[in-house]
């Protein structure tokens, strides 16, 4: 697999490092020539000291031979360039974005990158999980993120304590699948009485969860 | 007419200043307030200070169904990310993004983006002034004509630009 990643900092002199650890082809660029300099010594002649937003270099790199383009810099706008670069200039079949501002990930995801990720979401979602929060809980999105799946804790206040699920209004463009009870997941029937603690599972368009907090979280309560 | 301006440098406040004159209802956006010096002080429209690629940023400066959307900061891809939020985020009826490097300008022109290139503007300058050839060094790349919204799933409202 040749795998090129744009950007060295932390995130991308590690990648490189792995990568070629475990065997693949890597290229690194990094436009800061002291920087390749300093990463040169360290992981051998892989580094190419240019930007690799612009489309000269990217074709030195090999990027119209590359399996996978990741966009490792710190800079959001950066990383969409290279990857939509890679992906509409050099046929490269996979690109991966580093997404900083979360609010990105959905314009990333429709311009055609094919995958996004983003430490801040991550950090941010696995804080959620451990403090109470009165909200849904994105945990991916699906396709080009048309579709999210979707986590509401079932805590003391909520509507749907109590109710068989077959009762609840889902909305339509939205479809509860699953229920995590004790840590154990089992699949939701029309028929599961629905209690507090409960993990419900959703799938559905991003536009449905209104609706869908309002069944399962109920009322917003102020902390 | 709405126009939203992405950057207030000599450029940018230039073309607000015109287009305010010219009855347009302007929405400039830089990252520095010092920039907004560089606007007359009978500009008649809105100076926001905020980040342009911020969607966020964008939608509370009222960016939202703006007839024109011109990316004008001094960054290459600071301006593309701007003029693609315009289009795909806020539905931005005509788009243009300054972009100095040429093969960026041409590529984002294919997909869709009318993009302004600087260094081919001023090649393009120096050489008749020097009364040389300059060859093909179009300072504004339209879109590609056969634009079939390679950018994603959405409205190929750029296609009007």
């Amino acid at each position: 697999m040749f795998v090129l990643v744009v950007g060295g900092g932390k995130v991308g002199y590690y990648l490189a490092k792995e990568l070629i650890d475990s065997g693949h082809e890597c290229v690194l660029m990094e436009k800061d020539r002291g920087r390749a300099d300093t990463i040169r010594d360290e992981i051998g002649s892989v580094v190419i000291a240019q930007d690799g937003c612009e489309g000269k270099y990217l074709r030195e790199a090999g990027a119209n031979r590359a399996d996978i383009v990741a966009a490792v810099t710190g800079d959001d706008e950066d990383n969409l360039v290279i990857c939509q670069m890679a992906k509409h200039h050099f046929d490269v079949p996979r690109t991966i974005a580093r997404v900083n501002n979360p609010k990105n990930e959905r314009l990333f995801r429709h311009l055609g990158v094919d995958e996004i990720i983003s430490p801040t979401r991550m950090i941010l979602g696995s804080i959620e999980q451990d403090i109470p929060v009165h909200e849904l809980l994105h945990l991916a999105a699906l396709g080009e993120g048309e579709l999210e799946i979707i986590e509401a804790h079932l805590q003391p206040g909520s509507p749907a304590i109590g109710r068989v699920a077959g009762e609840l209004r889902v909305p339509s463009g939205c479809s509860l699948f699953g229920v995590i009870r004790n840590g154990a997941p089992t699949p939701l029937r029309s028929d599961t009485i629905l209690a507090e603690g409960d993990k419900v599972i959703a799938i559905g368009r991003p536009d449905c969860e209104v609706e869908l907090r309002e069944q399962l979280i109920g009322e917003h309560e102020e902390v | 007419m709405k126009a939203v301006i992405v950057g207030c440098g000599r450029v940018g406040a230039g073309l607000a200043d015109a287009l305010d004159r010219a009855g347009w209802q302007v929405l400039i956006i830089d990252r520095t307030t010092a920039a907004f010096d560089r606007l007359p002080s009978t500009f008649g429209g809105t100076a926001l200070r905020g980040d342009g690629t911020d969607e966020d940023t964008l939608r509370r400066a009222g960016a939202e169904g703006a007839d024109l959307f011109l990316a004008m900061t001094e960054g290459d891809n600071r301006n593309i990310m701007a003029a693609q939020l315009g289009v795909e985020a806020f539905g931005a009826v005509r788009t243009l993004a300054k972009i100095n490097d040429p093969v960026r300008a041409e590529a984002y022109a294919l997909l869709g983006i009318a993009t302004l290139c600087r260094t081919n503007l001023m090649e393009t300058a120096v050489l008749a002034f020097l009364g040389q050839d300059a060859g093909e060094r179009p300072g504004i790349f339209l879109p590609g004509a056969t634009h079939t919204h390679p950018l994603g799933a959405g409205p190929a409202s750029t296609t009007e630009a």
